[in-house]
């Protein structure tokens, strides 16, 4: 997928989260403060706009991930805009240069992404974070990483929404959730969810568009 | 289901016509970012170390109200109960630093502090030196062993009018200031007590509900899980409990001198908040506890949460002196 078509998918993304609300803030009510869903709206509707800007230029791939990072990072505020902003700005400048996503290009995206998470947030698998997603997502796609991207994603998404899934066995360990101990048992963590959200829109739009491979 | 009601313009715009009322409500003495969200104080002294806070709005006057004279000098708003961006921190510091360098103090909430490290981050990068100090002072999130995990609630107003003083009367360097804030942070103590949730601006019903006969003890101001949901009983009971908690916790002894802050989490009457005031006298006269200072009011509040907190600051000869000083600012006159 070249940059224009990789501009797309985000821009199909960014739609898909911001409709994405208030199964966020449900979720989040449960075990949070309640504000999540609003902020991941308030994040990707900046970057619906952004993306629509007849003046938005990205460079290459890399760029255009460092640019929608900096945008939630700037407009959403909170932990999210902290820990998304930093997965895609540190993901993107993990592939400067590169003018397609290939499986491959997504992997490197991913697992450095999760990287940088790690050390802004702390967190790691087990943790009831959004880091359960992602670590699942960017292991399955460095399995995936020499199949078509529309298979890999399609993978990825997969194993994100298993990882948020089992985010409700998991006690937390940050956030509002550490308060409630064993009562967030059963309850899968808003961020987690939002993460496997990302994936499963970007992975839909590649299935439904033209294959890109 | 009961629904929450709430007199507002629209959900989106609150926190920018809470900003702009603050601005009115200040007389002038603030300057504002709109683009940022943020506000700091006029008439900075050239020589004088800036201390910076943020937070999510919905706590009102916390924490932007404790701008002023002998109070904290920069604010950056957050969405309600939402951490400020890395750019509304940064604009704001660099508007208002004066080159003696930065106290980042603000409560200690994963998203402050991510927000609040990739600012110092960036501002390393233009040679604006910060200090980072997070208020841990509510007993009930987390216990003695892990006091860094704590979150930051109402003892806060403390630790601004300490580090305040100190930076604009004392000329305190940053180090010094640190060290300061960092000791008056060791000498405070909140416990807060619920009576029923809130709700968000946006959200259509209430971010949790209890019981008509139910109390949570140990509550945080974004109606985070305290220690314990209990049966509803008096006043006397309830402060008993929470005193108790409180003296144990650091503890207090007797011939201590304290400071007490009584503060309404957002919708209780102001009969119920001097009986509480009252009884907590009582019960700190009972153990020798000597009061040097009580407030009582609004200081930092969970939107329109049902319920109050106690905050206890316990003084030294330094603290005393700095706690004595006067400040002018919208949540706190003295």
């Amino acid at each position: 997928m070249n940059v224009n078509e990789t501009q797309a998918m985000l821009y199909f993304t960014a739609e898909k989260m911001v409709e994405s609300e208030p199964t966020l803030t449900a979720l989040d009510q449960v075990i949070g403060d309640g504000d999540h869903g609003i902020g991941m709206q308030r994040g990707f509707a900046a970057v619906r706009q952004q993306l629509q800007d007849p003046a938005f230029q990205a460079h290459d791939i890399g760029d255009l991930f460092n640019q929608i990072g900096t945008k939630l990072m700037t407009t959403m505020g909170g932990a999210s805009g902290a820990i998304f902003g930093t997965l895609f700005r540190a993901g993107g400048k993990s592939i400067p240069g590169e003018t397609q996503l290939t499986s491959q290009v997504l992997a490197t995206l991913l697992n450095q992404g999760w990287r940088a998470v790690h050390q802004r947030g702390q967190a790691k698998p087990g943790d009831k974070t959004m880091v359960d997603a992602l670590a699942a997502a960017a292991q399955t796609a460095q399995a995936e990483a020499t199949k078509p991207l529309d298979q890999a994603l399609a993978a990825v998404a997969k194993a994100a929404m298993a990882g948020a899934e089992q985010t409700q066995t998991m006690i937390a360990v940050f956030g509002r959730a550490k308060n409630l101990g064993e009562r967030a048992l059963g309850h899968i963590d808003p961020g987690a969810m939002s993460m496997a959200y990302i994936l499963t829109f970007m992975s839909d739009y590649v299935r439904h568009s033209a294959r890109y491979t | 289901m009961r629904k929450p009601k709430k007199l507002l313009n629209h959900p989106d715009h609150v926190r920018r016509e809470v900003m702009r009322g603050l601005t009115c409500a200040y007389n002038g003495q603030l300057t504002t970012l709109n683009d940022h969200c943020a506000v700091y104080r006029r008439n900075i002294a050239a020589d004088q170390v800036i201390i910076v806070s943020g937070g999510g709005s919905g706590h009102e006057p916390t924490f932007a109200g404790f701008i002023g004279k002998g109070g904290i000098d920069a604010c950056a708003l957050g969405e309600v109960f939402t951490s400020p961006s890395p750019d509304q921190i940064i604009a704001v510091t660099q508007a208002a630093h004066t080159g003696q360098g930065v106290l980042f103090l603000y409560g200690n909430y994963a998203g402050d502090g991510m927000n609040f490290d990739i600012a110092a981050e960036i501002l390393a990068e233009s040679g604006i030196q910060t200090r980072t100090l997070r208020a841990t002072d509510d007993i009930a999130s987390a216990p003695p062993s892990r006091i860094n995990d704590r979150r930051g609630v109402g003892g806060i107003m403390f630790l601004y009018k300490i580090a305040g003083s100190a930076a604009q009367y004392q000329h305190y360097n940053l180090t010094q200031l640190h060290t300061l804030t960092s000791k008056a942070n060791q000498h405070t103590r909140t416990i807060g007590v619920a009576l029923d949730g809130c709700a968000l601006p946006q959200a259509s019903r209430f971010n949790f509900e209890l019981a008509e006969d139910e109390i949570e003890m140990g509550i945080g101001i974004h109606g985070e899980a305290g220690l314990s949901r209990q049966k509803m009983t008096s006043m006397d009971e309830t402060v008993v409990e929470m005193v108790d908690r409180l003296c144990t916790d650091l503890p207090y002894q007797s011939g201590d001198r304290l400071c007490v802050a009584i503060n309404n989490l957002g919708a209780l009457s102001n009969t119920e908040l001097l009986i509480a005031a009252g009884k907590v006298g009582q019960e700190l006269d009972k153990r020798g506890i000597i009061i040097h200072d009580m407030v009582s009011g609004h200081f930092c509040t969970a939107l329109e949460m049902a319920g109050f907190s106690i905050s206890f600051l316990k003084l030294d000869a330094e603290l005393q002196a700095l706690y004595d000083m006067p400040c002018d600012t919208l949540g706190w006159r003295k």
